[in-house]
């Protein structure tokens, strides 16, 4: 039985160790960007594609279900117009950058492992490096840096998506006020707000992208291998961004001041 | 610089040298104390019964995996604990036939044949173009150059993966169970081939496979791998008279011996001297 509490941690530690020694070779072959730019916009157009509709899908209700506790709570309150603040700050400051990394996981990074691992197992990756290439800066390199990239630029999209729905909730549906819902926007909601949202976005879809990437070019033991890699590397991102989620939120408490 | 050779050739023949090559997973040893040469310009065959260790040294002598112990020479340098810089150099000597071919997905053969030449040399595409309508036509493809991996047989997927090997001009071109998901007729036709480039290009071909038949056709020199060791490498004829139970069981395909199912029927000495065993014919083609 002790042997299983030894291993147990240690494999845990090889694991991650391995994961983020991808990453880091990865990320040590940006400068050679001759090598890399092609496979990166053609990886930053398909996590676009496979992730744009989904988020929008998902934020519009997600912002009318805030609109809803919120409005029905302020309404009692006798304070509804400020229900535009609370919003702003839920959905820009929280909801979008996990949804846009939830969905660059579920999406894009799902692809991205079964992807590189069929590559894997169809020996594509062994043939690659006996060619003298290494496949982390060929696969790796350009998917991390599309993955974040996408990230940051889906996450406007979210808030953009998340508000309107909140918008039509809150104004149309609750009867507040237009102006008074768009005004609260600045009451709590600071330029800060957007900027860290973005840089969440960039990290979280840097972090579904290494651990798609490694996941995949980990995988054994023919298709159920790509099969388990795929399911490993969504929920490991999805732990591994609400926990960057949790420090980086906690940052940003320490570094920017509050309005309130 | 050269290693001290086990096995009869000059050392400066060797292309490949092993001396005593060690690899273990765990508890388990897939490789105990391997040495031999390979000779350089010929086609040099491993045999071994499934399990034991053909794709491990495979991959220890590209590098793909180091060994536990044990040096490994190619063309005079030590490529075990070798920079990363390093071995990619030396792994350009190399042409690798996987065993399902390992063409990219994404291309088809065309683009998968040219893929070497364009990431390691300044060739304009004219150039490219020649030399890969040549190998294509060299392994008899030429006609389905715009078709992807997905849309072929295996049969042509190895070929193309041979092209795709040849296509640097290696010094050095190994294969990977070459039979492995083919049926007779198209091993006898891919050993000949094999047989024909070799003789064309006058590279050193080294080829692990556990069919006896393919071996008889190709090989000019052999090993049999055996419980993770080597029990023997040396000229073909050499390993047809050899006397020794395990090479004799093996190379007569038959289940009366020392290698059993379980890999565990037997020492070699237990069945030393059996003189059914002895008398087997073995299969030369």
């Amino acid at each position: 039985m002790a042997s299983a509490f030894v291993e147990k941690p240690q494999t845990l530690m090889r694991e991650s160790g391995n994961m983020f020694a991808v990453a880091l070779e990865g990320l040590r072959a940006t400068p050679q960007i001759k090598t890399w730019w092609r496979e990166y916009i053609d990886q930053c157009w398909f996590i676009a594609k496979v992730t744009s509709i989904p988020s929008i899908l998902i934020s519009i209700p997600f912002g009318a279900v805030i609109a809803l506790h919120v409005g029905s709570f302020n309404k009692q309150l006798g304070a509804t117009a400020a229900t535009g603040s609370a919003m702003v700050l839920a959905i820009v400051r929280e909801a979008s950058p996990v949804a846009a990394a939830l969905m660059i996981a579920g999406a894009g990074g799902a692809a991205m492992t079964a992807d590189i691992g069929s590559r894997k197992i169809r020996d594509e990756i062994d043939a690659l490096q006996v060619m003298g290439i290494n496949p982390v800066h060929r696969l790796v390199t350009p998917r991390l840096w599309a993955s974040a990239t996408v990230g940051a630029l889906l996450v406007s999209l979210v808030s953009v998506a998340g508000l309107g729905g909140g918008y039509f909730f809150n104004v149309i549906v609750q009867h507040v006020s237009a102006g008074a819902f768009l005004s609260g926007f600045t009451t709590l909601a600071q330029p800060w707000d957007l900027w860290s949202s973005i840089a969440k976005a960039f990290v979280f879809g840097m972090i579904a992208g290494m651990v798609a990437c490694y996941k995949g070019l980990y995988a054994k033991g023919g298709p159920k291998g790509v099969g388990d890699a795929v399911n490993q590397a969504v929920v490991v991102t999805f732990i591994f961004v609400f926990f960057v989620n949790f420090i980086m939120t906690s940052l940003y408490f320490a570094l920017v001041p509050q309005k309130f | 610089m050269d290693p001290a050779s086990p096995n009869g050739h000059q050392p400066g023949d060797a292309i490949i040298s092993l001396r005593g090559v060690t690899k273990s997973f765990g508890s388990h040893t897939v490789l105990k104390d391997i040495s031999f040469d390979v000779p350089k310009g010929h086609i040099s065959v491993i045999l071994g019964p499934s399990g034991t260790g053909k794709s491990v040294m495979l991959k220890n002598i590209i590098g793909l995996l180091t060994p536990d112990e044990g040096e490994i020479w190619v063309d005079g340098e030590q490529t075990v604990g070798m920079g990363e810089k390093d071995l990619y150099r030396v792994r350009r000597k190399f042409g690798v036939l996987f065993q399902d071919g390992a063409l990219f997905g994404s291309m088809n053969l065309y683009d998968n044949i040219a893929f070497p030449l364009r990431e390691h040399t300044k060739k304009g595409e004219r150039e490219i173009r020649e030399i890969v309508l040549e190998k294509a036509d060299m392994v008899g493809l030429l006609d389905h150059m715009k078709k992807t991996p997905g849309e072929i047989s295996g049969g042509m997927r190895k070929r193309a993966g041979l092209a795709r090997a040849l296509v640097m001009e290696p010094e050095i071109v190994l294969f990977d169970e070459p039979d492995s998901g083919l049926d007779p007729v198209r091993v006898a036709y891919l050993d000949e081939l094999v047989v024909d480039v070799q003789g064309k290009t006058g590279a050193t071909f080294f080829i692990i496979t556990h069919n006896i038949a393919s071996v008889m056709r190709t090989a000019e020199y052999m090993g049999v791998l055996f419980r993770s060791g080597l029990v023997k490498f040396g000229p073909k004829s050499e390993m047809i008279d050899s006397t020794n139970p395990i090479i004799r069981q093996f190379l007569a395909g038959k289940p009366r011996g020392p290698i059993g199912m379980d890999e565990m029927a037997g020492t070699a000495e237990e069945w030393e001297g059996d003189e059914e065993l002895m008398n087997t014919k073995i299969l030369t083609v």
